[in-house]
């Protein structure tokens, strides 16, 4: 990634990074590029050790991480990494993590308890955070309040309501976040 | 914090003055007699005692290397800010890939610092090498990141 030698007549172009860490699947609605995927169909092998109770149409999970990469401007990019929801691939957070912005933290509310670890974990970890509640079909069975208090969630983190597989809706839920992560390092 | 008067805190924070110069010409009498000049000192200027410990090492530190004596306190530099708008290790690395011909619009120690960087340097480095105060280094960089991040809120918008 070095473009130190190629600045021949042209004024040399570099390139500033940012990443941006989402909890839960959405980085192919936003993504220029075609995601890099670790999306893998499920087999026996997971039976007992990934709940399908409330999801039995699923077939495919993410192994360990997607990636996806937004150009915001000619010369800075932002790097979405979308993290895994089986705490099994834990170990590769704190890397994931590091000198990100935020994260978003998305949730499907038939499985609230799924996203206790990842909430604690940036809670811990002090990572500005937003939770989205994905309407799975354009359903929200719950309100955002309702939500915080099943969380026990601070009033500074916002909640919103999201639909994953838009892309104007995870637009909107990046901006969130970054306006979070703003107001909370400007205070 | 309850005391009225507030003069102990005003011949602490204030030791040049000539409050200071009366108790050694009058050493019977210590500071009892002028209260009312410390009214007039800590009252007029009240921002200014929290910053004036930090350069006096900085000058010491500073004997013959191109001794500049900058015009700007380094308090002016971070508008009399003393904290960080959040944690910055003293050890954090900072590099930057912002081409030195865009660096125009931004504030002449921001230039500095950005320059600095395009080689990895640690909070640290950036203080000595720009013999600017650990705390106002801190406060800068930390400036930096903020921008960052609006210049990433304004790309989201405009997409």
């Amino acid at each position: 990634m070095d473009f130190a030698s190629s600045n021949g007549g042209a004024a040399p172009r570099s390139t500033t990074s940012a990443k941006i860490v989402v909890a839960g699947t959405f980085v192919g609605a936003v993504s220029e590029i075609n995601p890099l995927r670790t999306e893998a169909v499920m087999t026996s092998a997971s039976a007992g050790i990934d709940d399908l109770t409330h999801t039995g149409d699923k077939t495919t999970t993410t192994v360990a991480m997607d990636f996806g990469r937004i150009t915001l401007d000619q010369d800075l990019i932002l790097y979405l990494f979308g993290t895994p929801g089986q705490d099994r691939f834990w170990f590769m957070w704190d890397d994931l993590v590091r000198g990100a912005i935020g994260a978003v933290v998305l949730v499907d509310t038939r499985r609230l308890a799924d996203c206790f670890p990842a909430v604690d974990y940036f809670e811990n970890s002090g990572l500005p955070f937003v939770i989205a509640l994905n309407g799975f079909d354009g359903h929200q069975p719950y309100t955002p309040e309702e939500v915080r208090e099943a969380l026990q969630i601070g009033p500074d983190a916002p909640i919103i309501t999201t639909d994953a597989r838009h892309r104007a809706d995870a637009k909107s839920a990046l901006i969130t976040l970054v306006e979070h992560a703003l107001m909370a390092r400007l205070r | 914090m309850t005391t009225p008067g507030g003069h102990p805190y005003g011949g602490a924070q204030q030791p040049q003055g000539g409050h200071d110069q009366n108790r050694f010409n009058f050493p019977s009498a210590p500071s009892r007699p002028v209260p009312e000049q410390n009214h007039y000192q800590q009252y007029g200027q009240p921002q200014q005692p929290q910053m004036p410990p930090q350069p006096p090492p900085r000058a010491a530190r500073q004997p013959a290397p191109k001794a500049h004596n900058p015009l700007v306190r380094p308090y002016a530099m971070t508008g009399g800010r003393t904290r960080p708008r959040y944690q910055l290790a003293i050890e954090a690395l900072v590099s930057t890939t912002a081409d030195p011909a865009r660096l125009q619009g931004q504030l002449p120690e921001h230039q500095r610092i950005c320059r600095l960087c395009q080689e990895i340097k640690s909070v640290a480095e950036i203080s000595a090498l720009l013999s600017i105060p650990l705390g106002v280094a801190r406060i800068l960089v930390a400036d930096l990141d903020v921008t960052l991040l609006e210049r990433v809120l304004s790309g989201l918008r405009k997409l």
